[in-house]
C-alpha cells in the first residue's frame, strides 16, 4: 500500500558534524524518485533518515520532520523498528544473510512479524521470489544457500527479502553500483514493476540510470569539504535533465564538475 | 594525461635488459647469512622435533609398564591403588573413575560457564557503548590472568560454604535423577569444582567471543535492522550466526582447558576412592588434580602409573580438539559454497 513521503526542513548529524541541512521534499506514491550528486553530498544520509536507519550508527541525530501519509516518523511514540518494517531498504552491496538459504533469506523478515505458518511462508516467499524476478533461477534450490547466488542474483534476492513484509516504501542505495550492466538491467525493469506498488526512493551516481528508471529527480550539492548537502531541485526527470532551474544542476548533469 | 605518460611504458619496444646479466641474477647463490639462518632454524627444528619424540617415548614406555603390571583393567577399573598400598604390593589401578570425574567437572563448567561468556561478550560487544565496553573487556581479561591457585584457595575457603544451599535446592528440584541425589551434605562436590571451573574459563571464552563479534560485518547488522529487526532479533539475525564457528572455538578451548585444571580442583575436591557419581555430594576426583595429590607419595610404580593417566588426558584433549575442528569446518561449509 504505496504511501506518501513528505519530508520537511529536515537536517542529520554525525556526532556534531552536519551532514545534511534544511532538506524539503515530497515522494508521491507509485514513484520512482532518484536522488542524484556528488559523493559525499549526503544522499544516503537523507535516504536513512526515511526509514530512521540513520539512527542504528551512535552519535547520530535527526531534526526536522518526516511524514509518512499522516505519520510523523519521528513523532512521539514513534518506534523506530516498526518504520524500518513499513520502510524497506536495499543496499549498495548485495547482503545476504551469509549462513542462511535463499529461502530462510527471503523468510527472515516474516520470521519477526511473526508469520510463522509453513504454507503461509511458502506462499509469501515464492511470491516475493517472483516479484524480484528470481524465481525461476533459484525455484530448484531454494535451500542452497544465499552466497551462493551471483552478485546480481544476491541483490535480487535482497529486493525480495525486502519486499516479502510488504513495505509502503522500498529505499534503495545505490542498488547497482556493485553489479555488472547485464545485472544492472534486470534490476531496472524489476524497478519498473515493482512503481505498480510500491513508492521507491533510489540513490544513484549512474545519471543514465536516473533518467531510464525515475519520475522524479531530486540534486544534492555540497558547497564544499565540511560543509553539509543540500538539494538544489527536485523536479520530474524529463525537465531536470532537459531545463533544469538551477545552474549548479545544469553544471552537473552536463558533466562539468562532479 | 596521456601525454605525462612517462616514455618507458609508451615505448614496450625500447632497450631490452641485458639477457646476461639477467641469467646471473637469477641464478645467483643465495648469501652466507640466508645459508646460515636457514641451517640453524633447520637445526633448531629437527633438535626440537628429537627432543619430543624422546620425551613422547619416555612417557609412552613408563606408562607401558606401569600398565603391564596392573592386576586390574586399566580402562575400566575404578580403583587407584598403583603402589599396592592396600592389595600387599600387588598394583591395582585404573582410569575409569577419574576419567569421569574429569569429564563431569568439566561438562559443569562449560554449561554454567560459556552461556555467562557468551552473554558477557554479547553485552560488551552489544550493549554498552564502545567506551565502556573496552572497560569491562578489560576487567574480563583481567581475570584471565588470576592464578589458578587462587581460584582454587576461593572456592574452597568463600564459594564452597555458599554452595550447599544451591545443591540443596538443585536436589530438591532434580533429585529424582540418581545423579543429583545426595547423602545429605553437601559441598567439596564435583559441582562445586565445576563452578571454579566455569569462572576460571569465563574470562578466555568470553574475551575470544567478544573478538569475534565484534567483527560482526556492519553489512549484516544493517541488513537485520533494516528489516525491522530489534536489538535482539539483530544479535540473532547477524551477530551469532557470524560468531557460530568462532564461538563455538572458544567454548571448545575452555572445555580443554577445564580437562587439564589441575590446582583449583584438586584444592576444592574432596576425594575419595571409587567412582562418584553423585556431582552434589562431597568427592570426586579428576586426572589432573589426581596427579599433583597423588605424585608426592608415589613409588615407581605409582609414578608410572600416574603418567600413564597424564596420556589419557592428553588423548581427551585431543580428540576434544579434533571434535571441534569437524564442528568448525561442518559450519563453515555450510556458510560459505
Ligand atoms: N558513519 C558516518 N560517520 C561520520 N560521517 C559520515 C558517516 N557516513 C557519512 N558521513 C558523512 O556524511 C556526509 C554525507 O555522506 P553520504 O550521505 O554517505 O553521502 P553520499 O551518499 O551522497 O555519497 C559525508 O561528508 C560523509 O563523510
Ligand atoms: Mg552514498
Amino acid at each position: 500500500m504505496a504511501k506518501r513521503i513528505d519530508v520537511s526542513g529536515l537536517s542529520a548529524y554525525y556526532g556534531s558534524v552536519r551532514a545534511i541541512e534544511d532538506i524539503s521534499l515530497t515522494v508521491e506514491p507509485r514513484t520512482v524518485t532518484a536522488f542524484i550528486g556528488p559523493s559525499g553530498c549526503g544522499k544516503s544520509t537523507v535516504l536513512r533518515t526515511l526509514n530512521r536507519m540513520h539512527e542504528v550508527i551512535p552519535g547520530t541525530r535527526v531534526e526536522g520532520k518526516v511524514m509518512l501519509d499522516d505519520v510523523d516518523l519521528y513523532g512521539a511514540g514513534i518506534d523506530p523498528v516498526a518504520v524500518r518494517r513499513t520502510i524497506g531498504m536495499v543496499f549498495q552491496r548485495p547482503n545476504p544473510f551469509p549462513t542462511m538459504s535463499i529461502y530462510e533469506n527471503v523468510a527472515a523478515g516474516l520470521r519477526l512479524n511473526g508469520v510463522r505458518g509453513k504454507s503461509d511462508t511458502d506462499g509469501i516467499v515464492e511470491q516475493s521470489l517472483r516479484g524480484a524476478n528470481l524465481w525461476n533461477e533459484v525455484k530448484d534450490r531454494l535451500n542452497k544457500p544465499g552466497m551462493g547466488l551471483s552478485g546480481g542474483q544476491q541483490q535480487r534476492l535482497c529486493i525480495a527479502r525486502a519486499i516479502a513484509v510488504s513495505p509502503d516504501v522500498l529505499l534503495m542505495d545505490e542498488p547497482c553500483s556493485a553489479l555488472d550492466p547485464i545485472s544492472t538491467l534486470a534490476i531496472e525493469d524489476l524497478i519498473a514493476q515493482l512503481k505498480n506498488e510500491y513508492t521507491i526512493v533510489i540513490v544513484t551516481h549512474n545519471m543514465q540510470q536516473a533518467a531510464r528508471v525515475s519520475d522524479r529527480t531530486a540534486f544534492f550539492n555540497i558547497e564544499g569539504t565540511g560543509k553539509p548537502g543540500k538539494l538544489i531541485e527536485i523536479d520530474d526527470t524529463p525537465r531536470i535533465f532537459a531545463n533544469p532551474s538551477q545552474r549548479a544542476t545544469e553544471d552537473y548533469i552536463t558533466g562539468r564538475f562532479g | 594525461m596521456s601525454s605525462d605518460t612517462p616514455p618507458v611504458l609508451a615505448e614496450p619496444e625500447g632497450q631490452a635488459p641485458e639477457p646476461v646479466r639477467a641469467r646471473s641474477a637469477l641464478t645467483e647463490k643465495a648469501g652466507l647469512g640466508d645459508r646460515a639462518f636457514a641451517g640453524s632454524a633447520r637445526a633448531a627444528a629437527v633438535f626440537i622435533l628429537v627432543i619430543m619424540a624422546a620425551i613422547a617415548g619416555f612417557l609412552i614406555y613408563q606408562a607401558v609398564n606401569a600398565i603391564s603390571q596392573d592386576k586390574v583393567n586399566f580402562l575400566t577399573s575404578f580403583a587407584w591403588d598403583p603402589d599396592g598400598n592396600n592389595t600387599n604390593g600387588v598394583p591395582t589401578f585404573g582410569i575409569a573413575a577419574i576419567a569421569w570425574g574429569t569429564l563431569v567437572t568439566s561438562v559443569v563448567g562449560v554449561l554454567l560457564g560459556a552461556p555467562v561468556a557468551i552473554g558477557v561478550a554479547l553485552f560488551i560487544t552489544q550493549y554498552v557503548p564502545r567506551k565502556l565496553g573496552s572497560f569491562f573487556g578489560y576487567i574480563v581479561d583481567l581475570l584471565a590472568a588470576v592464578p589458578s591457585v587462587v581460584y582454587g584457595l576461593w572456592g574452597l575457603l568463600v564459594l564452597d560454604r555458599h554452595m550447599s544451599g544451591v545443591s540443596k535446592l538443585i536436589e530438591d528440584v532434580l533429585g529424582w535423577i540418581p545423579m543429583f541425589k545426595t547423602n545429605g551434605t553437601y559441598g567439596s562436590s564435583m559441582f562445586t569444582a565445576g563452578v571454579v571451573l566455569a569462572i576460571m574459563i569465563l574470562p578466555i571464552v568470553a574475551a575470544i567471543s567478544r573478538e569475534i563479534y565484534k567483527q560482526t560485518p556492519r553489512e549484516q547488522i544493517e541488513a537485520a535492522y533494516a528489516l525491522g529487526a530489534t536489538k535482539w532479533e539483530m544479535i540473532r539475525l547477524a551477530v551469532l550466526p557470524y560468531g557460530r564457528s568462532g564461538v563455538t572455538s572458544a567454548v571448545i578451548l575452555g572445555f580443554g582447558r577445564a580437562l587439564g585444571e589441575t590446582i583449583a580442583v584438586a584444592m576444592v575436591l574432596t576425594t575419595v576412592p571409587g567412582l562418584v557419581t553423585r556431582i552434589l555430594q562431597p568427592g570426586g576426583n579428576t586426572i589432573a588434580a589426581n596427579i599433583a595429590v597423588q605424585f608426592g607419595e608415589a613409588f615407581t610404580t605409582g609414578r608410572q602409573a600416574l603418567i600413564a593417566s597424564g596420556l589419557v588426558l592428553f588423548l581427551m584433549t585431543l580428540i576434544v580438539n579434533y571434535v571441534a575442528r569437524l564442528v568448525i569446518r561442518r559450519s563453515t561449509n555450510k556458510a560459505g559454497a
